[in-house]
């Protein structure tokens, strides 16, 4: 049985390798079936393994296989070894499930392009890479599918390659988050010096035996694998790649930029949560990044004309309360609302993919408008989406989520009413921005009509992500209200649950407060956007939109600080020793050349003479010895 | 017979060979450059000729009357290829044929 | 004999020198003429009467001849002013120097190499005659086909072929 656990990130990749061989000569429709049959098969036997899984707990807590031995060079042993426990459990249902979801959408969406079959071939790459990470027993092999998702992210940015602005927003996403690939496998040289293994299971049991809370070298390990996960997950300071991402397809945006790389932080940090309880000052900095992060981009996504912009930033302020979650030990609520984030915001991006489509690649939302007549399947998703983005009480599974982090935030061990606060505005902003969207996008007058009609292809997925997004909450009901608890009960199997200690507030209390200040938000954005959109005028055009809407400012000063002092210095350094040298012997060869060249001159006395300066030479030399 | 040193005869028909190389480094006419050849040839064919009488073999007269069968030919193609550049250059001056060069 | 000798080598010298030396195409020609007749006179003194007549009747008679059709047909005769131009005393400095050492070489090597002291029989022409048809039959022959080649390729280079351009081309 456990052998078939090897087959969920295998068969994605043999579809890689199939269709990066042959996809050329493939018809489009086989291109497709290849391509989207294999995550659908990766699904099917995820669901399959899973029942198994769930059968048989407690007792068994994890399946593992090795495949094959790796490296084995001295001290340093990895093999290739897959373990699925309940949270690798989560993140494959949520990759496979998904992702093929994304995959049947694609194959409408692509249909008319001409790299059909280089899409697919990334898509499956990128879905058995982001496998590996999650199902990797050693953190070599982790690191290794954490590479393998960055290359593909920075393949499928730049997808539509004959435009260079694509090319330079992958480049800038592949810079950033090579930046914290860096710092993480920094953590991962001195995880592997301290201990002398790689497999996770024993660095996390040494770990806790070895070091004691609080040493600096468990701080200095812990928040080098945080500046990985920031990196991948594009919070404080390396946020700024994730908007510019958007410039790939919206397939990529849902699965890459939404559901599953972005939240390999959170995995990472998840996995690891033994290393992270050791260093109590860096969980304060997750939350505090957390925090910080999920304000700054809910208040540049309220600025943003860009439909897809807006949907990036509320991607990294949904990741920002992943972050705040972990942070303060949350283990579980931090996935629960990674499972229900994924839903809702792959939905999201894949509808709004359907509205640019259909719209002849139009972007701005305030040239969209009324669009709720001309296509109400996707008005109607689309509206369950940012619902559930917005945690609209009760009905949606977002509300559940979120409602849960907040509740942590205020009332856990670690918690702070300041960080509860900072949640609460962030809730506010994020109804009012994404009913800004719903509201201009699909009410008011058509600016803009659509030339056709989506297909089944593309509008069942989104109606299995919808429906998705408003039951996926029943599975985690407060205390309060249902208290049915089956998803933390499966990954409390692997995570620690939070430590609540006693405050004067109840939850139906807190989560009352939260409901009205999300209604408050829908009622201000129906107001501001929608019956008196004068209201909202004045501060379009204000200096602070403006402020926002470059994303606080980040990517100038990254230029200053960053950019141009390398550019400069790589200006300078532009005729270095080793240039010198090749240039030099360039150099020498032409002058010989030069030279050399003067004694052939084409005139026939000229070449008289240097014989008979040889034979005199020759006959001198001859005749004195 | 001839009782003059071989040294000197070889002598004399060195110095004449040397005369032609003089001749043939100086002019630039092709004409004149052409002669001094033929100055140098009969020199050495004028080697031959005493090697034979010194040491009494006919092969020295033998290779003479081959080297005049050369040079008869060689001047015949020579002269018929200085026509061709008279007529494509116009001029007789060696150094205006220089286009091989670098 | 040996004044004979040395009479006609002095005249060849000379002879030779005004060849090189001269202006006028012609001139050169007719001195060079003289040379070969001088050096035709030393062939005679060294008991090879048949070469001497060879040497007039051959180099003399014939491809001094041919030398002299072409320069009369270059019509070369009156450019006197180039070759004035040509031959500034400056340009003889470096080959006469080169020469001079190529001559104290020449004279070294004689000095060094020592040689056999000369028999007493005379070669006969028809000697010659037997050696050139038995020990050089092949010889022979090759020298017979490079005069063929040499006819066929002197006949070829020396014609002169119309030059054919197109009407378009000749508009120009």
């Amino acid at each position: 049985m456990t052998i078939y656990i090897a087959l969920i990130p295998a068969i994605p990749l043999l579809g890689f390798l199939v269709l990066a061989l042959f996809g050329s000569t493939l018809n489009r429709k086989v291109v497709g079936y290849i391509g989207a049959g294999s995550v659908g098969l990766a699904a099917l036997l995820t669901f399959i393994a899973g029942a198994h899984f769930i059968k048989s707990l407690p007792l068994v807590r994890s399946y593992s296989v090795v495949l094959w031995e790796w490296i084995n060079a001295g001290n340093l042993k990895a093999d290739i070894s897959f373990s699925l426990d309940s949270l690798s459990l989560v993140f494959c249902f949520v990759i496979t499930f998904v992702g093929f979801l994304i995959h049947v959408y694609s194959i409408e969406f692509m249909a008319n392009d001409e790299g059909f079959s280089r899409f697919f071939a990334y898509m499956n790459l990128f879905v058995g890479s982001m496998l590996i990470l999650v199902m990797a027993d050693n953190i070599l092999l982790l690191y290794l599918g954490w590479e393998g998702v960055g290359l593909c992210s920075y393949l499928l940015i730049g997808f539509w390659y004959k435009k260079p602005e694509n090319g330079y927003a992958a480049r800038k996403a592949f810079i950033i988050t090579r930046i914290g690939d860096t710092a993480m496998i920094i953590g991962i040289f001195i995880l592997f010096l301290s201990f002398g293994t790689l497999n996770i299971n024993e660095l996390m049991q040494q770990v806790s035996v070895k070091w004691t809370a609080g040493s600096s070298i468990a701080v200095l390990t812990a928040a080098l694998l945080l500046g990985g996960a920031l990196g991948k997950s594009a919070q404080l300071p390396l946020q700024t790649w994730l908007p510019d991402a958007m410039a790939g397809p919206s397939p990529v945006s849902a699965l890459i930029h939404a559901a599953t790389m972005v939240t390999a932080g959170v995995y990472l940090i998840a996995r690891t949560h033994v290393l992270f309880s050791l260093a109590p000052i860096v969980m304060t900095a997750i939350a505090v990044i957390g925090a910080l992060t999920l304000l700054i981009s809910g208040f540049s996504a309220l600025t943003q004309h860009d439909l897809k912009r807006i949907l990036a930033y509320s991607t990294i302020s949904q990741i920002g309360y992943m972050f705040l979650a972990l942070g303060i030990g949350a283990w579980s609520a931090a996935v629960f609302h990674f499972m229900i984030h994924a839903f809702f915001k792959a939905l999201l991006f894949l509808a709004a993919g359907i509205v640019i489509l259909v719209l002849n690649e139009e972007h701005d939302i305030f040239r969209m408008g009324g669009l709720r007549k001309k296509l109400p399947a996707v008005f109607w998703t689309f509206l369950i989406g940012s619902a559930s983005l917005s945690a609209l009480p009760l009905i949606t599974a977002g509300f559940y989520s979120k409602d849960q982090i907040l509740w942590y935030a205020f009332s856990s061990e670690s918690g702070n009413s300041l960080l509860w606060i900072a949640g609460i505005i962030g809730a506010f902003l994020t109804a009012l921005y994404s009913f800004r969207m719903v509201f201009i996008v699909f009410f008011g007058e058509t600016k803009t009509n659509p030339s056709f009609m989506p297909g089944k292809q593309m509008t069942v997925p989104i109606i299995i992500l919808a429906v998705l997004s408003v039951v996926g909450g029943f599975v985690e009901l407060p205390a309060s209200i249902g208290n049915i608890h089956l998803f933390s009960n499966l990954v409390g199997n692997t995570l620690p649950p939070a430590v609540v200690r006693e405050t004067g507030h109840s939850e139906i209390m807190l989560m009352s407060f939260s409901a009205i200040i999300v209604l408050a938000g829908i009622y201000l954005a129906y107001m501001a956007y929608l019956r008196k959109p004068d209201l909202s005028e004045s501060f379009n055009h204000s200096r602070i939109n403006k402020f926002f809407e470059k994303g606080w400012g980040f990517d100038t000063l990254y230029d200053t600080l960053v950019v141009k002092p390398v550019v400069w210095l790589s200006g300078i350094d532009k005729n270095d020793v080793f240039d010198w040298m090749n240039i030099g012997i360039a150099r020498l060869t032409l002058l010989a050349n030069n030279l050399l060249s003067i004694t052939q001159n084409g005139k026939l006395r000229w070449y008289l003479m240097s014989f008979t300066i040889g034979i005199v030479l020759i006959l001198t030399y001859m005749i004195c010895r | 017979m001839l009782t003059v040193p071989i040294e000197i005869q070889i002598l004399f028909a060195g110095i004449l060979f040397l005369i032609g190389l003089v001749g043939l480094l100086v002019r630039r006419n092709m004409i004149f450059m052409l002669m001094s050849i033929e100055i140098m040839f009969n020199s050495a064919g004028l080697v031959f000729i005493i090697a034979g009488n010194h040491l009494k073999q006919p092969d020295g007269q033998v290779m003479f009357i081959f080297i005049l069968a050369v040079t008869a030919v060689e001047v015949a193609i020579a002269l018929a290829l200085i026509l061709q550049v008279y007529h494509h250059y116009k001029t007789l001056d060696s150094d205006a044929i220089n286009k091989l060069k670098d | 004999m040996n004044l004979f000798f040395y009479i006609a080598a002095v005249v060849a010298l000379i002879s030779t020198i005004m060849a090189i030396s001269g202006r006028n195409a012609i001139h050169s020609l007719l001195y060079l003429i003289l040379s070969l007749l001088a050096v035709s006179v030393i062939f005679y003194l060294l008991d090879a009467p048949f070469i001497a007549a060879l040497e007039v009747i051959i180099y003399a008679g014939a491809i001094m001849v041919l030398f002299i059709f072409v320069t009369m047909m270059l019509n070369i005769g009156v450019e006197k002013r180039t070759e004035k131009k040509w031959l500034n005393p400056r340009m003889w400095i470096i080959p006469s120097v080169l020469t001079a050492i190529l001559l104290i070489d020449f004279i070294l090597a004689l000095k060094i190499i020592h040689v056999s002291p000369p028999d007493n029989n005379v070669i006969l022409p028809k000697q010659v005659g037997i050696s050139l048809f038995s020990t050089y039959l092949l010889a022979v022959e090759i020298a017979a086909i490079l005069l063929m080649a040499g006819v066929i390729g002197a006949y070829h280079l020396g014609s002169q072929k119309k030059k054919v351009t197109h009407r378009f081309l000749e508009k120009k």
